[in-house]
């Protein structure tokens, strides 16, 4: 094998010298080695901070379909980019949810109000008030938007970055902050690490943190929804960078097999902590386009457009819901800060790479504005309103304790094992006298 | 009462929960209309229902993956892997979800799922068709692991793990699937026939986990074992000529303890048997439990007769095999100790 820098690069032929019909020896002896590829991102941290080219529909130029067409009949939607909101907050085109103002106005409070928690807690880690922190920065359109379009009782197989699904759903802002400081009033009992959240009554699943492996949970659960009978749905999450895990290829058999009631979302946010999306093998190709093998409508949308992550998601579960099976939605962002609280994105991206569809609140803002229904004054006032809702539950969940403050009964390590606690975990309780 | 062996004794379990339960559903590759490479689902789909027991991809994961998706809805899903060899590409749903659902979401969701698969040598399977990968299971906390050595207790065990709340490998010993296969191979094949066990209730019944099973009361030594190895032992404390007691496990996880201790504790000798490779397996773990607790008891040192560790050879089936001979061998040496 040779890799690129040895010596061995010299023996290499151009390609252009071939001429492809060419047998004999020497031609044979001319063939170019197939050289070991490793891809590049298009540019690090010292490189330019444009983001390249991608290909990007005009807003309200690609067609909606109806929910019932056939999935070879939406190949084209793969490969195009699902826009609403133009660049002066306009809202054009077949997609256009046609929100009213007032649940326009409900996504941006809880896009802020996601922002503003991100933020409180990022520098509550950076004070040492827990272990560990993951912001949604710049991907806040997605949960919202698409919490937004479900129902209340689909159940949702959330990543780590999914935390506005719970903020979407009214989850107490209390307890999300007594599971980040693994405080005495941890939910999760301090069993889990900080941000993997899991709330039934919430329809939020239990967040992993092995990246991937609940893609195809969330089908099994839409199989089960099928099974008996009801119509509600489910709903996955997984990185772009996770879908090169094997999981995403079975979640996608099974999907397509059973004709599951699912939506899967593939959130490119073009990083996998330093790992671009090239390592995920998309090449030019598109995340939305996996699911034309499978026979499955794969729809790609930009999801810093609140209009059209909305309107995707609630064509994909109008689908699902009429037993027409499953929809593969690319939600086409980027990742505005850093992978988690332990990332230095500096070290591997241009610091101030320019995403070319820009950011999901500003743009939900622009819009309310264009139609009147927003000023300067009363964002300044939601911005408030939220920053003191978060500041009070703060306040309280760190009268609790923060993390190595304040943690539940030691005796709870134990539970939950199992349903009922075998000899070897009361014994274990026991040695440790609790 | 009816005279089973083990396929239809566990085929008998499913059929019965099928029946009993709307939320039991079956799947496994080949386990819907063909009833499965060993026909333990045969018929189930026939009887049941298309959406009752159904064929799967050829993906372990995905298989394990949409069961835990739906025992967390709440229905109970006993699926099928075609061979313990193939479960690896499903161990990583089973080890980091499965087990560690109810924990880390400090009981919000549990997965009351059955992964059942046929397990061990004996068949010249080779490598791909003869493999015990019990020990990498027990060592995982939140899942219980579960293996038969009879027809009753395969069928009164599978319908405990089908109702348990909790994760359950239950891995079936195929070689002795027809018969009470013992290892020794001048014998004339047997059928389950005339063994008591094969008298199996047609109707609901469970055997607990968590409760081994003494096969034969004795003072001398004891002989724990599990699955297949519970016959080969048996042929073994004959072959010796010895008054062993002879304890089946039945659960590994979780063990009885209990029915350890006071067996070693009276005959103050014991082997340990198990086909799978001797190094970390589970017989490592019950020899220092034995050692830990009942160590003034001891009259001589435990030995365990395991699985070579090799891969699982093809032409030296009877070689490798744990027969007994080999366990008999060990007998005599504890017993002059
Ligand atoms: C199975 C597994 N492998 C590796 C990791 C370590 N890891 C955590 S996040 C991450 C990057 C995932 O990137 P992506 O799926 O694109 O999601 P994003 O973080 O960009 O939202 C990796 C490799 C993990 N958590 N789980």
């Amino acid at each position: 094998m040779l890799i690129a820098g040895q010596s061995g690069d010299q023996l290499l032929t151009k390609p252009e010298q071939l001429d492809g019909s060419a047998t004999s020896a020497t031609a044979q002896n001319k063939r170019p080695a197939s050289r070991l590829h490793v891809p590049q991102p298009p540019h690090r941290e010292n490189g330019e901070t444009s983001f390249g080219n991608p290909k990007l529909s005009p807003a309200g130029a690609t067609r909606k379909p109806d929910v019932a067409s056939k999935a070879v009949d939406l190949r084209d939607m793969a490969f195009e980019l699902v826009r609403v909101l133009d660049d002066d907050g306009k809202a054009l085109g077949p997609w256009n949810p046609g929100l009213s103002p007032d649940q326009l106005r409900e996504g941006l409070r809880k896009m802020l109000l996601l922002r503003v928690f991100d933020d409180r807690m990022h520098k509550g880690q950076r004070q040492g008030k827990t272990s560990f922190y993951m912001q949604a920065t710049g991907e806040e359109a997605i949960t919202v938007a698409q919490t937004m379009a479900l129902r209340r009782d689909d159940m949702c197989f959330p990543t780590y970055r999914c935390q506005g699904i719970l903020i979407t759903r009214d989850y107490p802002l209390v307890d999300m902050m007594n599971q980040i400081y693994s405080n005495a009033k941890d939910p999760l009992k301090g069993h889990q690490l900080p941000i993997l959240y899991s709330a039934r009554d919430y329809g939020f699943f239990s967040a992993s943190g092995n990246v991937g492996t609940q893609i195809c949970q969330s089908v099994g659960w839409a199989m089960g929804c099928a099974y008996r009978g009801t119509d509600s749905i489910a709903a996955g999450w997984i990185g772009e960078g996770s879908t090169a895990e094997g999981d995403f290829h079975n979640a996608l058999v099974f999907a397509s097999v059973y004709r599951a009631p699912v939506i899967l979302n593939v959130v490119n946010n073009q990083w996998a902590i330093s790992s671009n999306k090239c390592f995920s093998g998309v090449g030019d190709s598109t995340f939305a386009s996996r699911a034309i093998g499978f026979d499955m409508p794969g729809i790609k949308v930009d999801a810093n457009d609140f209009l059209a992550t909305y309107a995707v998601t609630q064509w994909a579960a109008e689908r699902a819901r009429k037993g027409l099976g499953a929809t593969l939605i690319e939600l086409y962002t980027y990742r505005a800060g850093a992978h988690s609280t332990s990332d230095d994105p500096t070290r591997y991206r241009p610091a101030k790479e320019v995403w070319p569809l820009g950011d999901p609140v500003d743009r939900l803002t622009k819009h309310l504005k264009a139609m009147g229904e927003w000023s300067d004054e009363r964002n300044a006032a939601l911005i408030e309103e939220l920053t003191a809702q978060v500041r009070t539950a703060q306040k309280e969940s760190e009268a609790i304790g923060t993390l190595g403050q304040s943690k539940p009964s030691v005796s709870v390590m134990f539970d939950d094992v199992y349903k009922e606690p075998d000899w070897r975990l009361r014994q274990q309780r026991q040695s440790l006298g609790v | 009462m009816a005279n089973m062996n083990m396929l239809q004794a566990i085929n008998s379990a499913m059929d019965v929960m099928l029946e009993r339960n709307p939320d039991v559903l079956v799947f496994g590759q080949d386990a819907g209309y063909f009833g499965g490479v060993f026909r333990a689902t045969e018929g189930l789909q026939h009887k049941h229902g298309l959406h009752r027991c159904f064929d799967a991809p050829i993906a372990e994961l995905g298989i394990v993956a949409a069961a835990i998706g739906m025992a967390a809805q709440g229905l109970r899903p006993c699926v099928e892997i075609q061979f313990a060899d193939y479960i690896y590409p499903g161990y990583d749903q089973i080890v980091s979800e499965a087990a560690r659902l109810r924990y880390r979401s400090a009981g919000d969701f549990f997965a009351p799922l059955t992964v059942r698969s046929p397990y061990g040598g004996g068949i010249f399977g080779g490598q791909t068709h003869s493999q015990s990968p019990e020990a990498i299971f027990t060592h995982v906390a939140g899942i219980k692991t579960v293996i038969p050595s009879t027809p009753y207790d395969a069928k009164g065990l599978l319908i405990s793990c089908i109702e348990d709340d909790d994760p359950v490998v239950f891995f079936e010993p195929k070689r002795i699937y027809n018969g009470p296969f013992d290892g020794r191979l001048d014998k004339p094949v047997e059928t389950w026939a005339k063994h008591a066990a094969s008298q199996v209730p047609d109707g609901y019944y469970t055997v607990p986990l968590g409760k081994a099973a003494t096969i034969r009361e004795g003072k001398d030594l004891t002989i724990i074992a599990y699955g297949t190895m519970v016959h080969v032992s048996m042929a073994a404390v004959e072959m010796a000529g010895v008054d062993a007691e002879v304890i089946d496990l039945r659960t590994l996880v979780p063990l009885d303890i209990e029915a350890i201790y006071t067996s070693v504790r009276k005959t103050g000798r014991c082997v340990i048997v198990h086909e799978a490779t001797g190094t970390s397996g589970y017989g490592g773990e019950i020899l220092s439990l034995i050692q830990e607790n009942c160590f003034h008891h001891l009259e001589s040192a435990i030995e365990r007769v395991t699985g070579f560790d090799t891969p699982y050879p093809h032409a030296f089936e009877w070689d490798y095999f744990v027969g007994p001979g080999r366990v008999a061998d060990a007998i005599r040496r504890v017993m002059a100790d």
